[in-house]
């Protein structure tokens, strides 16, 4: 009941933000908290595995990019009106293009997923992030994109009804698709099936001997977080109006993997708590000076050493 | 013919380099059990290190003690305030940790150093080629290169293989309690594998500084390499390292010296070199994610 009553209250402050921001004569918090949404969608995604299955993936920004380019590389054709292949025409619809992100971003997911699952471990880490750096140069190489330097995206999707040239639009759009995949991850993680690959994190030996396909519902689970974070991805692209391979690269997945860490693994918030806690640090420590990197790396590592359980926890000890 | 003579040769020196820098990761990871993502920032300072005292000393070779040196104490300093207490810790917190001190490092190396690259002149005596067969010249520094990590392979050989501390390590990768158990010091051995690991991470550095740039992030760029020479060979097995550094040092200069070449007859050529160079960085991933589905366990795998 005290959760429900802090969720509220959690939850009418992020939709009172753009107001509270104007009328402070701060317009720019809006993008930053529009940033904190998008990578908190990514970050939760990565936590279903990470968190609930015990799979520490370290290429999960793949998806994020994938995600976003598709929304670039539907624009590029768009504008160019010519269709992809000669046979997929272009959009800026909304509506179209954040399933097709999802749908692109769950099928790359579960083809990476279907050969990373056959290791564990070290070497599970180490594959998914092999994978991805093959997806990253790849679209280094992609010059009809951009290749290294990026693909423009002139204006952001349209959606009936709303105006995502104005921020605030945009934000609370933002708002709702993070609020929508919390409520969906949070059923997901209470439903048998969560339960199963909870059961997995803590000894996959035990599940398989009850005669659970634990390979399928670790796949299944991988191809979800991805889908999440192809949707978050999908959403970035519009935020920036600019996609590259930054996007995909190995440090962006360790940035998302820090965020689950920071915020706390397995909490529903934590992964958003954790975004927000390290883009404001960002922000905060790069107002001040230049080398704000040289201060956040000591206290990443005061997290680790003592606030084990990272934000969350010491919410929950207190 | 000439010209493949030459990349086989600079695979080779990519692959000695990344297997002085995978000997110590996969001993620490093998041992400890950490995953150690600032091994990069050793190398990095062992770099730094040496380029300042060789600009200052205006010889090379003091400045290779120095870079040695400063990584291993950094690296020693490391293990002792940091990892000593993660080793209890999951791997995501130890990624988290790591994380933190490759931020510390780059940015502690930007504040002192700045942004530019340190230029690093080549030792006395190995500024010219030798002709290594009749018609091919090759830079005698790049053979030093490919001398040195061979010496040292064949030194850690010996160092695993025949001595006391060397059967300890062995040991401690695959029997850790019963190590533990026998009443060796086992907080000794790890602060000086570690050391061990972070003079061979900075000497694969400082001979890399004549050869590329030195500069702020050369850690990151090739640590990712290095852990797939580690997976690729298997967790804790020195000779996999080396097997491992060798064939991705190889693959990853073959391809990027030849297709695009093959590229550039089918398509115009600034196109092919884009996708040249990003399919022969795609390379060795493939080759690490082709190991691994052959082998779960990378190519040796110590007996536990």
């Amino acid at each position: 009941m005290r959760n429900a009553v802090w969720l509220g209250i959690l939850l009418a402050a992020a939709v009172a933000l753009p107001w509270a921001a104007e009328a402070a004569g701060q317009p720019a918090t809006i993008g930053l908290a529009t940033r904190i949404l998008c990578l908190g969608i990514a970050a939760a995604s990565l936590n279903l595995i990470l968190g609930h299955g015990g799979m520490v993936s370290f290429g999960h920004a793949a998806y994020y990019g994938l995600g976003a380019y598709t929304v670039g590389i539907l624009w590029e054709h768009f504008r160019l009106g010519e269709p992809l292949w000669g046979l997929i025409p272009g959009t800026n619809q909304l509506l179209i293009t954040l399933p097709v992100s999802v749908l692109v971003s769950g099928v790359v997911a579960a083809a990476i997923g279907a050969l990373s699952l056959r290791t564990t471990g070290v070497q599970f880490i180490m594959i998914t992030l092999a994978f991805a750096q093959m997806l990253f140069f790849l679209f280094v190489g992609l010059k009809a994109y951009g290749g290294d330097d990026g693909l423009l995206i002139r204006r952001r999707n349209i959606v009936p009804g709303l105006d995502l040239r104005e921020q605030d639009q945009l934000y609370w759009l933002c708002l709702g698709l993070l609020v929508a995949w919390l409520t969906l991850q949070w059923r997901i993680v209470g439903s048998r099936f969560g339960r199963v690959l909870e059961g997995i994190r803590q000894n996959e030996r035990r599940m398989a001997a009850i005669g659970i396909a634990t390979y399928r519902y670790k796949l299944a689970a991988f191809t979800i977080a991805g889908m999440g974070c192809g949707l978050a991805g999908a959403l970035t692209a519009n935020y920036l109006r600019f996609v590259s391979p930054d996007l995909m690269a190995w440090q962006k997945s360790g940035e998302i993997m820090v965020m689950v860490i920071l915020g706390g693994v397995g909490t529903l918030l934590g992964p958003v708590i954790g975004a927000a806690a390290l883009v404001g640090l960002e922000y905060a420590l790069g107002g001040v000076t230049e080398h704000w990197q040289f201060f956040l790396g000591p206290i990443l590592l005061a997290v680790v050493l003592f606030a084990p359980g990272g934000i969350m926890g010491l919410f929950r000890r207190g | 013919m000439a010209l493949i003579v030459e990349q086989v040769l600079n695979g080779l020196q990519l692959g000695v380099t990344l297997f002085l820098l995978a000997a110590g990761l996969t001993l620490v990871f093998g041992i400890m059990g950490v995953i150690n993502l600032a091994h990069g920032s050793l190398y990095m300072i062992g770099a730094f290190a040496a380029a300042l005292v060789a600009q200052a000393a205006g010889s090379w070779w003091l400045g290779l003690l120095a870079g040695v040196a400063a990584a291993a104490i950094t690296g020693m300093l490391i293990e002792l305030v940091v990892l000593r207490r993660l080793y209890a810790r999951n791997h995501l917190d130890q990624v988290l940790a790591t994380f933190g001190l490759i931020l510390f490092f780059n940015q502690g190396i930007t504040i002192l150093f700045g942004r530019q690259p340190l230029m690093v002149a080549l030792p006395a005596g190995f500024q010219g080629s030798i002709e290594i067969w009749p018609g091919i010249p090759y830079p005698s520094f790049r053979l030093l290169v490919i001398a040195v990590g061979l010496l040292v392979a064949a030194g850690l050989w010996f160092l695993i293989q025949r001595t006391r501390a060397g059967m300890l390590v062995r040991a401690g990768a695959t029997h850790r309690e019963m190590v533990r158990a026998l009443g060796v010091d086992v907080r000794l051995l790890y602060t000086l594998v570690f050391g061990l690991g972070a003079l061979l991470a900075g000497l694969a550095g400082v001979m890399t500084g004549p050869i590329g740039n030195v500069q702020v992030g050369m850690g990151e760029q090739i640590l990712i390499l290095t852990f797939v020479v580690v997976v690729i060979g298997g967790i804790g097995s020195v000779r996999g390292a080396l097997l491992g550094a060798l064939l991705v040092g190889v693959v990853q200069t073959l391809l990027s010296g030849f297709v695009p070449g093959w590229l550039r007859q089918v398509m115009p050529g600034s196109e092919a070199d884009a996708l040249g160079a990003a399919l022969s960085s795609m390379g060795v991933y493939v080759l690490m994610a082709v190991v691994l589905l052959w082998r779960p366990r990378g190519l040796f795998v110590p007996h536990a």
